[in-house]
């Protein structure tokens, strides 16, 4: 890696502990990639969770942890504040009303989650909470650098936004925040944003018209491909937002789709010709009904049929989301042998409260959940659980050892959650 | 007993040596794999139920949550961890995991490592130099 002077000055530690710590990193990250040189990036997006270490760790002092698992220092380092413009991701459970005993969360979650909110705090963290920044007021502009965590927001924000960031991981994340750099490498450059793998969907027998439509083709395409940029043809109708959240998150769950092109629809796919970078595509994949049949069954695994619990809000649900299912529980009441998880960011919970969904929510028995997450729940895995999201599905077994989950849409879910039965099916 | 030299780019420095565990899918570490045991545990991989632990891994690429490095470092800190990993196509993600999992790493080979290499061949990995030394175990 060569070094600018800035940044040999950060190395050498004439600002401090922290940046020189983070500096070695990144050095050694940026040789392991084979990248030569750093760019500076002003829109970071960090894993600032204390909690994953609570198995292995016993300390619980912010600076500890921080030292040891985010700079990869047996030295204690305290850090004073973050240099370049920082949010963060969800924490692990909700402290508001009680909502982490609802899941059943141990205590040391939530003191460590108290810890991590002074942390951010004292370092200048922004703490959106959420797994959505391009939700709730961290939107990068075309083109711009960042440096971004969780699979389906660089997705997101690679091929919906046309910004421009790997995917990094916390300590990565952590170590750009504090030194505003990172390495030139990857989907920061033009020629590794083109598309390779060409896709065609079939729209005779696929009707791509719903979040969960999206979903299943892009869990479908992760599952199959590689390293690989996925390239959708025959897309008729524009996606919404929402539907492009879930197609984000979906494959980079079986898969790595990081980046993809939407002919027509993503900003940097107005044509083939274009998504390609007029080159072959290595191969083409065919979407239709058999291969929509086989990923249904593949997130269907589950046999149970009496639910236990419905989680839904992964990615976490847009305002259009929580006013939809507010709707869909007007008047009726979640049965009682069912709890009812329904997953936002703060800063949309705020306006549902300021709309009156909330309340809707809350009356009929269900929950609306801030800052966490439907992997994090603390019940035992014989727990029948139903989703709308593919991403869930796809990790409960796997993370949680949970055998019984279920996968459909937003209305199968909350017609699970009314009638404590799964009713769901491929229509 | 058949010996086999590969060379290939540096990834992460280091030597390390051990018993080979192959695989043709993409690995997850963040809810593909248990931090505490390196056993596998993602649905439908063809490792589930085996132990990376202690291993040479040899596979296509990583995959899956951003979290991965996270979940590398505690496999680490769980003494769970690979002693050398042979990575097809680095990313991010396997490139920062070699690095805080402190795991001798290397990649662009210049034959493929998951053809030349079969599970329980013992695989020797020298990071600096990007060499790999194959034991045919048949």
């Amino acid at each position: 890696m060569k070094l600018a002077q800035d940044e040999q000055a950060m190395l050498d530690g004439r600002e401090g502990l922290a940046r020189q710590k983070a500096m070695e990193l990144l050095i050694k990250y940026g040789d392991a990639l084979g990248a030569d040189k750093f760019i500076d990036v002003d829109n970071v997006y960090i894993l600032s969770g204390l909690f994953s270490y609570a198995d292995i760790f016993e300390s619980v002092d912010a600076d500890d942890v921080a030292s040891e698992y985010f700079l990869d220092s047996r030295e204690r380092v305290v850090v004073d504040r973050v240099k370049a413009f920082t949010t963060n991701h969800l924490f692990t459970i909700d402290l508001d009303n009680d909502h982490w005993r609802l899941v059943k969360a141990p205590q040391i979650l939530h003191d460590l989650e108290v810890q991590t909110q002074k942390y951010c705090k004292r370092i200048g963290v922004n703490m959106t909470g959420t797994c959505t920044p391009y939700q709730t007021g961290n939107v990068p502009v075309f083109g711009e650098h960042i440096v971004w965590v969780e699979s389906s927001a660089i997705a997101y924000a690679n091929a919906v936004i046309g910004a421009r960031t790997n995917i990094e991981g916390l300590e990565s994340s952590f170590a750009s925040a504090l030194t505003g750099k990172t390495p030139y490498w990857g989907f920061h450059l033009n020629e590794n944003r083109i598309g390779n793998i060409l896709v065609e969907v079939d729209n005779d027998t696929v009707d791509l018209a719903s979040v969960m439509e999206y979903e299943m083709l892009a869990y479908y395409v992760g599952g199959l491909i590689g390293l690989d940029i996925p390239i959708y043809t025959n897309i008729r109708k524009t996606p919404n937002a929402d539907m492009l959240k879930g197609f984000s998150a979906a494959g980079a769950s079986s898969g790595s789709i990081e980046m993809y092109h939407v002919v027509g629809v993503t900003p940097e796919a107005h044509t083939v010709e274009e998504a390609t970078g007029r080159k072959k595509p290595k191969m083409t994949v065919n979407y239709g009904k058999e291969q929509r049949r086989e990923t249904y069954e593949k997130l269907n695994a589950a046999k149970n049929d009496n639910v236990d619990i419905v989680a839904i809000g992964c990615p976490h649900y847009s305002m259009r989301q929580v006013a939809a299912v507010a709707r869909l529980l007007e008047g009726k009441k979640v049965n009682g042998n069912t709890m009812l998880l329904i997953y936002t960011a703060k800063q949309i919970a705020t306006v549902a409260d300021r709309n009156g969904y909330t309340d809707v929510i809350k009356k009929a028995g269900g929950h609306l959940l801030i800052d966490s997450c439907p992997l994090n729940i603390y019940v035992p895995t014989t727990n029948v659980v139903a989703t709308d999201a593919a991403k869930i599905a796809h990790y409960l077994p796997g993370e949680r050892e949970f055998d019984n989950v279920w996968y459909g849409s937003m209305e199968d879910c909350i017609q699970a959650a009314i009638t404590g039965k799964w009713k769901g099916e491929l229509k | 007993m058949k010996k086999i030299v590969l060379h290939g780019r540096k990834v992460y420095g280091g030597t390390g040596e051990g018993e080979a565990i192959v695989t043709n899918q993409g690995v997850a570490f963040c809810a593909g794999i248990d931090p505490l045991t390196g056993e596998v545990t993602e649905r439908g991989h063809e490792l589930r139920t085996k132990s990376i632990a202690g291993k040479v891994l040899v596979f296509p690429f990583g995959k899956g949550s951003s979290a991965f490095s996270k979940a590398a470092y505690a496999l680490w800190l769980a003494g769970k961890a690979p002693k050398a990993w042979i990575i097809g196509e680095v990313n991010p993600q396997t490139a920062l995991a070699s690095v805080v999992m402190h795991t001798p790493a290397v990649t662009e080979l210049d034959r493929e490592p998951t053809e030349v290499i079969a599970s329980g061949d013992w695989v020797k990995v020298d990071g600096d130099k990007g060499l790999v030394e194959v034991t045919k175990k048949d």
